[in-house]
């Protein structure tokens, strides 16, 4: 089964959506994103409803930590306990660094075999035929790609490379740069387009145990596929935006959703 | 007390004939805080334009490399604002502008317009930025605006509430 990062609900919940639209509520939270020299950062990764606390489940599925120059740096000291997985990072390089889970595309299948029991399968589109029977009964399948991912930067921050593929997070302003009272420009692509004008942007603030409200706001991407975000204070955000098209990798499939979430830090002025 | 004149870079940049003689002295007090723990704070003085651009670094006080102590780059980063700016551009120690903390009182910093440490500053509205982050404890930062070169004499002054005491600046045409 491959690595994804779904959110493990409830069962019936798990079953009932596709990968991508599980993203909601995971996190990945660094113990510093700015700082003056290479040093070692320690992250905590979970999933749950209320940004940033563990209070349900560590998060799952493999995690990338990707050096300024495209190279992979080692995690360090990995524990996974109930409610969250912690581990470190040696930065040695001056530049930006993404820490990342990143589910690239898989299918999800569910349907009922001989004795009316519920069945469920995931994985990549070719090993779709060897695993699902070819009479599977009440069959649905779906497909999904998520990404979660966060950033430290070493000194100067360096410029963040889009690669062209899938549903990508292109920040205009640097995700290592934000300021509360300040608005930062993030444009989203797909396949190294700008998404379609009009797409929801989700932007949850943390910290939601010390106010009454939860504090999140919505925002649409305009025609170049980019939204304003004002950070009304300083602190950790979670941003998140999802999409649907129909690209699928099996003819069965109608539709693929995609799902993009980063953890930012607004500094104070 | 100390006097300090960061001006070396100043010294080696060609002057202009047309530039004038104008005069910035800038005092920064640091002030006695009343903790149990005390640290020299990290101070940084720069210029900025109108639009938070930056026109030049004055002087950064931190604790410089030194054999046997920990590197106090670590903690440049605690003076947001400068860091955001121009530190993190840099690369520390910078000559004429990087020197040690100091301790409690008023230091005074004296620069004449073709020896600032990036040379001649050009006629123009700027803002003085002066901000201040100490171990295990708070960070300020102050602004004073002011006009260059000034058209009389001037002493215009600001004040920190926590980390920083009377910030003078001092200016003669």
């Amino acid at each position: 089964m491959k690595p994804s990062f779904v959110r493990p609900l409830v069962a019936a919940l798990l079953a009932a959506a596709s990968t991508a639209a599980l993203a909601h509520g995971s996190f990945i939270v660094p113990s510093s994103t700015v700082l003056s020299k290479p040093a070692y950062v320690t992250f905590d990764a979970a999933s749950g409803n209320d940004m940033f606390y563990f209070n349900h489940n560590a998060l799952r599925g493999d995690i990338t930590a990707i050096a300024p120059d495209g190279s992979a740096a080692p995690l360090e000291n990995e524990v996974t306990g109930k409610l969250r997985r912690v581990f470190d990072v040696n930065l040695k390089d001056a530049g930006t660094y993404r820490i990342r889970t990143a589910n690239p595309g898989g299918v999800n299948a569910r349907w009922k075999d001989a004795e009316g029991k519920n069945k469920m399968w995931r994985g990549p589109a070719a090993e779709f035929d060897k695993n699902v029977p070819k009479d599977a009964a009440e069959l649905r399948v779906g497909e999904g790609a998520s990404t979660l991912e966060t950033f430290v930067t070493i000194g100067k921050p360096s410029e963040i490379k889009a690669t062209g593929q899938g549903l990508e997070f292109v920040p205009v302003t640097h995700p290592n740069d934000l300021y509360a009272g300040e608005a930062a420009t993030f444009r989203f692509t797909l396949d190294g387009k700008p998404v379609p004008a009009g797409l929801e942007v989700d932007v949850h603030p943390g910290g939601s145990r010390y106010r009454d409200a939860v504090g999140d706001f919505k925002l649409k991407t305009d025609a170049k596929g980019e939204v304003k975000i004002k950070w009304p204070t300083p602190g950790l955000y979670r941003v998140e935006i999802e999409m649907q098209d129909n690209k699928t990798s099996l003819p069965q499939i109608k539709e693929r959703r995609l799902a993009y979430a980063a953890v930012l830090e607004v500094l104070p002025q | 007390m100390q006097k300090t004149t960061p001006l070396l870079l100043g010294a080696c940049v060609a002057v202009p004939v047309a530039a004038q003689a104008a005069d910035l002295s800038l005092t920064v007090e640091v002030p006695q805080l009343k903790v149990s723990e005390y640290h020299r704070p990290y101070v940084a003085m720069w210029l900025e334009r109108p639009d938070n651009t930056v026109a030049g670094n004055l002087a950064v006080w931190y604790q410089l490399p030194k054999a046997g102590k920990e590197n106090g780059e670590k903690w440049l980063k605690d003076m947001r604002q400068w860091w955001r700016r121009t530190g993190r551009e840099l690369t520390m120690p910078v000559d004429g502008v990087s020197s040690a903390t100091r301790p409690v009182g008023k230091h005074t910093m004296e620069f004449k317009n073709g020896a600032f440490p990036q040379g001649t500053l050009p006629a123009g509205q700027y803002v003085l930025k002066v901000e201040a982050a100490r171990e295990v404890g708070g960070r300020e930062l102050v602004s004073v605006p002011f006009q260059w070169p000034p058209a009389k004499a001037q002493k215009l002054t600001a004040a920190g509430n926590a980390e920083l005491g009377e910030i003078v600046v001092d200016l003669k045409p």
